[in-house]
């Protein structure tokens, strides 16, 4: 290692007397400054409403559906800051953040496993498949709280059917996207990536459960699952994958990402039911968003007409 | 270690003024909150975790004031101990209040209910309960009603208290346990940093 001969050091880099001896006040003021500066941005942080811009696009031709509810919508606000999307964020208010440039275009969906022809399709070409419709579905977390929202998409069977399956496909597994580029909760472990879901072939077909790319009369949020998710009311709201890449049929009952995570605690079938507690808290009430007090949570999440599905199925056991 | 001069003690008053007003500011923030609309869309959510939260911080402050005090020898930082382990208590209180107020409307039976059923209920109301002794024998009368020595075995519940308030948070999480992990780590620290302190103050000291 070199020693510095005095003579190196350049004039200019001496400090002068007088700041070596104000470096106290220096750093008191420095101290202060950052102190000020924080407490503004505290400020700056409370005055912000936290809300998303609705810069999303009007989606036209929209027709009514007989299986919406007459219940109150949960505000445009609340569902746009109040997700769970682990691969942006733990946070109930992160994904709002995080996905402000996530890039919904160009997005292709692959149909492919026990299908007669494996499909490319461009998420456009499937908007367009058919008329959309508006279904306003009670949308229930298994974490005890729950939202209406006004969905717009078609029933999942229009998809199915054109997905044209094999008849040894007995389920339909669906995934999200992988993208830690762009979604920062990929990098970390909290949960198995890709993303991955799955129905039974007659929960699939079922009428009520919905290909959905938008909501509120617009596309999607990207912080709600852009540019393309399912809804499955009568289930657990962690069962209605997001940001969906792959549609795969197969003949295998799918390994859903939540029951990797913690088996005893997230099942395959996940149908809200007030009876079958989670082991750590219980289901039989749940907070409506804008409530005051807890209301009791309905089997199948309201959606009795499912039940003919699980005919002599013990639901405790296939939770 | 008693602060003999006028001037010393008015700069004590005055740091624990501030302090007070700090330790102040995060009710502060969720009253503001709340009259701003803005503690989000699931409010009774915000405020449970928040006082939750804060009631783990001031836990873990109270806890590293003994082993500030000794490293960096700012003795009197002691004096600010029994007002943050009070806010601890008033965070507690806030966040026990909130869940049986707001959560569970003063349904007694649901909550006991709850106590008896969740395991991580259990722990956390067995946390706030611990605490209610240590609150009540916080003033200079318990310490001399009580004798040093009784005071000092009564309040080493507090790290009983703080362990089962870190394994209700790491409990109650769904998946993510990064934030109830670095709480324990912290504890785990200060723990360790007293129970080394112990060590070599009773056992390895010659003449004890």
């Amino acid at each position: 290692m070199s020693t510095v001969k005095p003579t190196s050091i350049p004039s200019s880099e001496i400090t002068p007397r007088s700041t070596y001896l104000n470096r106290r006040n220096f750093l008191t003021g420095a101290a202060l400054t950052t102190a000020a500066a924080a407490t503004g941005l505290v400020f700056r942080d409370l005055a912000q409403p936290s809300h998303s811009a609705r810069a999303n696009t009007k989606i036209d031709g929209i027709q009514k559906s007989p299986f919406s509810t007459t219940e109150k919508e949960t505000p445009y606000k609340d569902v746009t800051t109040y997700n769970n999307f682990y691969e942006f964020s733990t946070d109930k208010e992160g994904p709002a953040e995080e996905a402000k440039n996530f890039k919904s275009r160009p997005w292709t969906v692959t149909i492919d496993g026990d299908v007669k022809k494996k499909q490319e399709l461009d998420i456009d070409a499937i908007l367009k498949m058919t008329a959309p419709e508006e279904r306003i579905y009670r949308h229930r977390c298994v974490e005890g709280w729950s939202i209406v929202v006004p969905w717009i998409g078609f029933s999942l069977s229009e998809l199915v059917r054109r997905a044209d399956p094999l008849p040894k496909a007995k389920f339909v597994e669906f995934t999200s996207l992988y993208d830690p580029r762009q979604m920062p909760g990929q990098r970390t472990g909290v949960l198995q990536w890709p993303y991955v879901e799955g129905l039974r072939m007659d929960e699939a077909m079922h009428p009520l459960a919905l290909l959905c790319f938008g909501m509120y009369g617009e596309l999607l949020p990207n912080q709600d699952g852009a540019p393309l998710r399912i809804v499955v009311p009568w289930k657990y709201g962690f069962k209605s994958a997001k940001s969906i890449v792959r549609i795969r049929f197969t003949s295998s009952q799918p390994v859903n990402t939540w029951q990797v995570s913690s088996p005893r605690e997230y099942g395959f079938y996940s149908n809200v039911n007030p009876n079958v507690d989670h082991p750590r808290w219980s289901q039989a009430t749940e907070r409506r968003l804008g409530e005051f007090r807890k209301r009791p949570t309905l089997m199948f999440n309201g959606y009795d007409q499912v039940a003919s599905l699980y005919t002599g199925m013990d639901l405790k056991k296939n939770f | 270690m008693q602060i003999f001069n006028y001037k010393s003690q008015m700069k004590l008053r005055l740091t624990k003024f501030v302090v007070f007003l700090a330790a102040l500011i995060p009710v502060a923030l969720l009253l503001w909150k709340y009259f701003h609309d803005s503690l989000g869309a699931n409010p009774i959510e915000f405020i449970t975790h928040s006082t939750g939260d804060w009631t783990l911080l001031f836990l873990l402050i109270t806890l590293s004031i003994t082993p500030l005090r000794r490293i960096t020898r700012q003795y009197w930082l002691i004096s600010l101990r029994r007002m943050l382990g009070l806010f601890a208590f008033f965070y507690g209180t806030l966040h026990f209040l909130t869940y049986i107020w707001l959560d569970k409307f003063f349904d007694l039976h649901e909550v006991w209910k709850d106590v008896f059923k969740r395991p991580f209920i259990t722990l956390g109301f067995s946390a706030f309960v611990l605490m209610i002794p240590l609150a009540l024998t916080s003033t200079a009368w318990s310490i001399r009603r009580l004798g040093g020595k009784n005071w000092h075995r009564l309040h080493r519940l507090v790290y009983l208290t703080a362990i089962l308030g870190v394994v209700h948070y790491y409990w109650l999480v769904k998946a993510d346990h990064r934030k109830p992990v670095e709480y324990a780590v912290a504890l785990t620290v200060l723990i360790l940093y007293r129970l080394g302190f112990w060590i070599s103050e009773t056992r390895l000291t010659p003449g004890r």
